[in-house]
């Protein structure tokens, strides 16, 4: 649930860093550092927190950084937002078109593929499954299961912070109300159409939650329709996946 | 090997265990024995470090453990399995197994720079250890689709795996069908031929008398008798307190 303060905290840690004059390769690494120090942090008051009581604790994390976003405005100009933010010139390679951008966006989520996939099918990946499963089990097996809490939780955020970092980039133009609750349902949603604890579901369900509704613009509806059409269309997705496959396309396990 | 001096434990206004003192020696089979709500279980947890205890210490090898982390008393040998099989069920049985095997697989950098890999030496120690509970054909199953009894003998089996100095079982037997049942007394008994050290609650007594060196019972959180079991087998409040007058 704190997913899209990391991506926040990414966005704004790029986009402060690259208006000050940094080098684009370390604006993007420490967009996705400074999100992990934050997981680092919210991992100390949540370690001994599971299920839903984790989920809160987190949103409301959300909340807080989206509070620091709006009201701390010598830093981030609040409401006005972060204008002009540069795109990318990493190793003397320029990364302001469209395609160049894509294909930075390709290989970093490529990267991002490899390196999940390395930490998932590791015994370490295994470990992280059996505390998900059952904790007290896992404990009693002689492993540290704050330690192991924290480390994924330092992991996802710092991928978060570097996706935050590539949508400031693209966007140009950051304000706090990227970073709302609202921000965050499409990516649950992907978690859940996708299935939990899958890499290929994340994959195909991230392609169809932000490419599908892109189709709605050729149908012609009006601008003020089409926001609406999308919600619905997210929606819809979210009551049929639940009734008829809870597990989404790729997932292992229920949603409980 | 284990010692548990004056333990205490209230859940609110409840005592659960109360002045709780026993011992048990190296090498020998101890049963915790008592009627329902008589405080077995808690004394498990306790010892475990699943809950923390209000009063009282408890030493494994002349070492405090009073309240550590229930992670730090399992790495320093005392195995535990649960009353409610506890395993990891959307993993494998194999997985479940290898798990139990060290703790390598908790770093991270070792992890993913593939110093630390699941290699055929370790599964072949997993293949081993089923095969010697009867259990081979199971290795590949997830645990969810296991029945009640194969579950139990792969917690136990399990419990095992996990590097140990003394094993804790609570109620290993209960709820199985008699092959099992049977299957899991005859590897106790090989358990016991090899020197293990066991702590083990279990209802059932004929299988109980049969296989402990030693047994502790307890009511209303006290221990009101122990020894052996053809002297426990005579013990007049025994008789009372578990079987009822």
């Amino acid at each position: 649930m704190g997913h899209i303060a990391f991506f926040g905290i990414g966005a704004y840690a790029y986009a402060i860093l690259a208006l000050s004059g940094f080098p684009s390769i370390v604006c993007l690494l420490s967009a996705g550092v400074i999100s992990a120090c934050f997981g680092f942090l919210l991992a100390i008051p949540t370690k001994k927190l599971k299920g839903d009581y984790l989920a809160l604790m987190s949103l409301g994390f959300s909340f807080v950084v989206y509070a620091i976003f709006l009201n701390w405005s010598e830093l981030t100009r609040g409401s006005l937002g972060l204008p002009g933010i540069p795109r990318p010139i990493i190793f003397g390679f320029d990364f302001s078109g469209n395609a160049a951008f894509l294909s930075l966006v390709i290989f970093t989520a490529l990267f991002s593929w490899w390196f999940i996939h390395r930490v998932t099918n590791s015994p370490f990946g295994r470990a992280l499954e059996a505390t998900r499963d059952d904790e007290l089990a896992a404990q009693s097996l002689g492993k540290n299961t704050a330690k192991l809490k924290s480390l994924s939780l330092i992991i996802s955020a710092f991928f978060a912070g570097i996706a935050g970092s590539l949508f400031a980039s693209y966007i140009t133009f950051i304000d706090p109300s990227s970073f709302t609750f609202t921000n965050l349902i499409p990516i649950l949603l992907i978690v859940i159409i996708g299935g939990i604890a899958s890499l290929p579901g994340t994959f195909f369900a991230t392609m169809l939650i932000v490419l599908l509704p892109e189709f709605f613009r050729f149908v012609g509806l009006p601008s003020e329709i089409f926001g609406p059409v999308r919600q619905i269309f997210y929606a819809l997705t979210l009551i049929l996946i639940i009734y008829f496959r809870p597990r989404g396309f790729y997932g292992k396990i229920d949603l409980e | 090997m284990l010692e548990v001096k004056n333990l205490t434990k209230y859940f609110g206004g409840v005592c659960a265990v109360s002045d709780c003192s026993f011992e048990i020696k190296k090498g020998k089979i101890t049963a915790l024995i008592g009627p329902n709500g008589s405080g077995k279980s808690t004394v498990f947890n306790l010892i475990s470090g699943s809950i923390k205890a209000d009063s009282g210490k408890i030493f494994f090898n002349n070492q405090d453990i009073t309240n550590l982390p229930m992670e730090k008393i399992s790495n320093l040998g005392i195995s535990r399995m649960f009353q409610q099989a506890r395993l990891f069920k959307n993993l494998s049985v194999s997985d479940n197994l290898l798990l139990a095997l060290d703790n390598e697989d908790t770093k991270f950098w070792k992890n993913i720079l593939g110093i630390n890999k699941i290699t055929e030496e370790k599964k072949e120690r997993v293949r081993k250890i089923l095969k010697e509970f009867g259990i081979l054909e199971l290795e590949n199953k997830p645990a969810s689709d296991l029945s009640f009894g194969q579950k139990r003998l792969v917690e136990l089996a399990r419990t095992m795996f996990n590097p140990h100095q003394l094993l804790i079982l609570d109620e290993p037997v209960a709820g199985v069908n008699p092959k099992i049942r049977q299957n899991i007394a005859k590897l106790l008994l090989k358990l016991k031929k090899q020197g293990e050290t066991i702590l083990l609650i279990e209802h059932d007594m004929v299988f109980t008398l049969e296989l402990a060196d030693g047994i502790i019972v307890l009511d209303a959180g006290k221990v009101i008798a122990s020894g052996t079991p053809k002297k426990i087998k005579n013990n007049k409040l025994v008789l009372e307190a578990y079987l009822g007058s």
